[in-house]
């Protein structure tokens, strides 16, 4: 294997680094023309039907290889008819679409789009069919009843997200990621959609009201630090107890071998 | 020691049968006595006088902070003040008892004389003399007593001892109430509403839209004082809606659910965990204690884990309003095996 790389000319890295080097002047290229595009027309000057259409121009660049022309899905990828403006902006503005690989589960990652380009997306797809809108300001404001919010936090949430929101692994790779850090916004999208293999949370089932409380004792908990001393990341009583086993039993014996050691 | 005696050793059978053999690891006896350094240098002793000193004075500091600590990190509404007072007065009061133990210990390990003393361990068997007063005692006791003479007293007394611990038997019977058949029964009864946990709220069929999970309880239970935590315990429910197209309903239970809606007891069936960790495309269900898998679109089989039996499923229908409903209480015990199960 060596010997056959020595001999041929070209490194097996070269043809990784021509396409790297292609994807890039593409991606590149788009980005400053999309970008031109932006900042040609002021924001305050789009009107609805335009933001749509600009929309629709990022959807079939960058989404509709997997989700389809005009959303109706495909084979690797669910279709978007219905799914709601709400649900488009939570999985484009954290950054988990477009997708960077398949796998089990779908991750966060930099948010790829201007935050223009992400309403616009999220508009185009609100515009394919019935679903859930993007919340208000004053819907996702952290001004609600936090104990409230506790308490249905617990026992709706808790069981996968853990009790303070700090995740927990699901099956087969799958994980309820950590709710600490994440905007108000997505939380709030994150329970009226149902993302990936999260349950959705209605408005029968949770109301607007109930979901502002969760985000209140979310918040509540990210600010406020917990009254019992390190959360060890509040992974609970693995992390807790392997902290114990380890500083805690470490400690009592190595004092006991002090104890018992003579002087020199 | 002559030939003979020293092969009459080889073979020691005084104590039993076991055969000791001569080539046993030999009694190490004491370490040679090793002079400490502050015995041997001034330098190192007065080092070592230090070092104690400063461990009580560390403890002196630290008692001191814990005072003032209580003052400086007062516990006000907000909970995090919890935090930053027990800390600090924790180390303050560990520096405080901590450094009299390292420093009495110290003391004692570098300065104090190092002389080594070892004591035998004393016979087990007493001597010939103290074992025959024993005998003699016992002996003048029963005499005096008259306990080996007096049958009647003595079988009274039998009988008296005999029966002393036997109410303890009844007494016991009410340190718990008797479960009867508690455990096989639930709040759910025909025609109970399926409503929201915690606020009552009930649940109409159309609310429930695909994808969905309500954490269900049964109507009435949010007014229930005192035994409301003990019926939650058997009566929690988890309400899914699937596409009906995916259910794989045995025929007899073909009608205990309502168009792709299911509910199914949310105790887990190994050791009585609540089961919610609800995923919505592969339709797993998995309890967070010890992660025991159900399968909720086949009859919420155990796919993995320790659990051994499916969660039981309360058949559901609507009312005349269009509200879920039970059609009766679960049909098998519900929750982790017990004895008569």
């Amino acid at each position: 294997m060596k010997r056959a790389m020595k001999n041929s000319r070209r490194s097996p890295f070269a043809a990784i680094l021509v396409i790297a080097a292609g994807l890039v002047m593409s991606g590149g290229g788009y980005a400053l023309a999309t970008t031109a595009v932006e900042s040609a027309t002021p924001k305050t000057a789009i009107s609805a039907q335009e933001q749509v259409k600009e929309g629709e121009k990022l959807f079939l660049a960058n989404c509709a290889s997997c989700h389809g022309k005009n959303g109706v899905g495909t084979a690797n990828a669910p279709t978007l008819i219905g799914v709601g403006a709400a649900a488009a902006e939570f999985q484009v503005d954290s950054g988990r679409m477009p997708a960077q690989a398949s796998g089990p589960q779908m991750q966060v990652k930099p948010k790829q789009f201007t935050s223009d380009q992400v309403d616009a997306i999220a508009a185009y797809v609100g515009s394919l069919g019935v679903g859930p809108d993007v919340p208000t300001e004053e819907m996702i404001a952290a001004n609600g009843d936090v104990k409230n919010g506790g308490e249905l936090f617990r026992i709706n949430c808790a069981m996968c997200h853990n009790a303070v929101g700090a995740g927990g692994a699901l099956t087969e790779g799958k994980y309820a990621p950590t709710l600490m850090g994440v905007p108000n916004d997505h939380i709030y999208e994150a329970m009226l959609t149902g993302p990936q293999n999260m349950p959705v949370f209605n408005d029968a089932n949770l109301s607007p009201k109930e979901k502002k409380d969760i985000i209140t004792y979310l918040k509540y908990v990210e600010s406020n630090p917990s009254a019992g001393g390190y959360e060890l990341a509040g992974l609970g009583p693995v992390a807790e107890g392997l902290f114990l086993w380890i500083l805690g039993l470490g400690s009592i014996v190595a004092v006991t071998i002090w104890l018992g050691a003579k002087s020199n | 020691m002559s030939e003979k005696a020293k092969s009459a050793k080889e073979h020691n059978y005084e104590s039993g049968l076991a055969v000791v053999a001569a080539d046993k690891i030999k009694d190490p006896g004491l370490e040679p006595h090793r002079v400490r350094m502050t015995d041997k240098s001034v330098a190192h002793e007065r080092a070592a006088n230090r070092q104690v000193a400063a461990l009580f004075i560390l403890s002196a500091l630290g008692s001191a902070f814990a005072i003032y600590a209580y003052f400086a990190f007062p516990l006000t509404d907000d909970l995090g003040t919890v935090r930053t007072n027990t800390w600090w007065m924790g180390i303050a009061i560990t520096l405080g008892l901590f450094g009299i133990g390292l420093g009495a210990v110290h003391w004692a390990k570098t300065l104090m004389p190092d002389a080594e003393v070892s004591e035998e361990r004393h016979q087990t068997r007493g001597s010939e003399e103290v074992r025959a007063r024993a005998v003699e005692i016992i002996k003048l006791a029963n005499e005096e007593s008259g306990f080996s003479r007096r049958k009647l007293i003595r079988r009274s007394l039998y009988t008296a001892l005999a029966l002393f611990p036997l109410p303890a038997i009844f007494f016991f019977g009410d340190l718990g109430p008797n479960p009867a058949d508690s455990l096989r029964h639930t709040m759910w009864k025909k025609g109970t509403r399926l409503a929201k946990d915690p606020d009552g709220t009930p649940i109409k069929a159309s609310d429930v839209t695909l994808g969905s999970i309500f954490h269900v309880i049964p109507e009435g239970l949010q007014d229930l004082h005192e035994t409301k935590l003990e019926e939650k315990a058997k009566a929690a429910v988890i309400l899914v809606r699937v596409d009906p197209a995916e259910l794989k309903e045995t025929d007899e239970r073909k009608s205990w659910s309502y168009d792709g809606i299911v509910a199914y007891s949310k105790i887990c069936t190994h050791v009585g965990c609540p089961v919610a960790l609800y995923e919505q495309q592969t339709h797993h269900l998995l309890c967070p204690c010890h992660q025991s898998t159900f399968d909720l679109v086949d009859g919420c089989k155990v796919i993995f884990g320790p659990a051994s039996r499916p969660l039981p499923q309360l058949p559901i229908a609507i009312d005349a309003e269009g509200y879920l409903i039970a059609q009766s209480d679960f049909n098998e015990p519900v929750g982790p095996s017990f004895w008569e199960r």
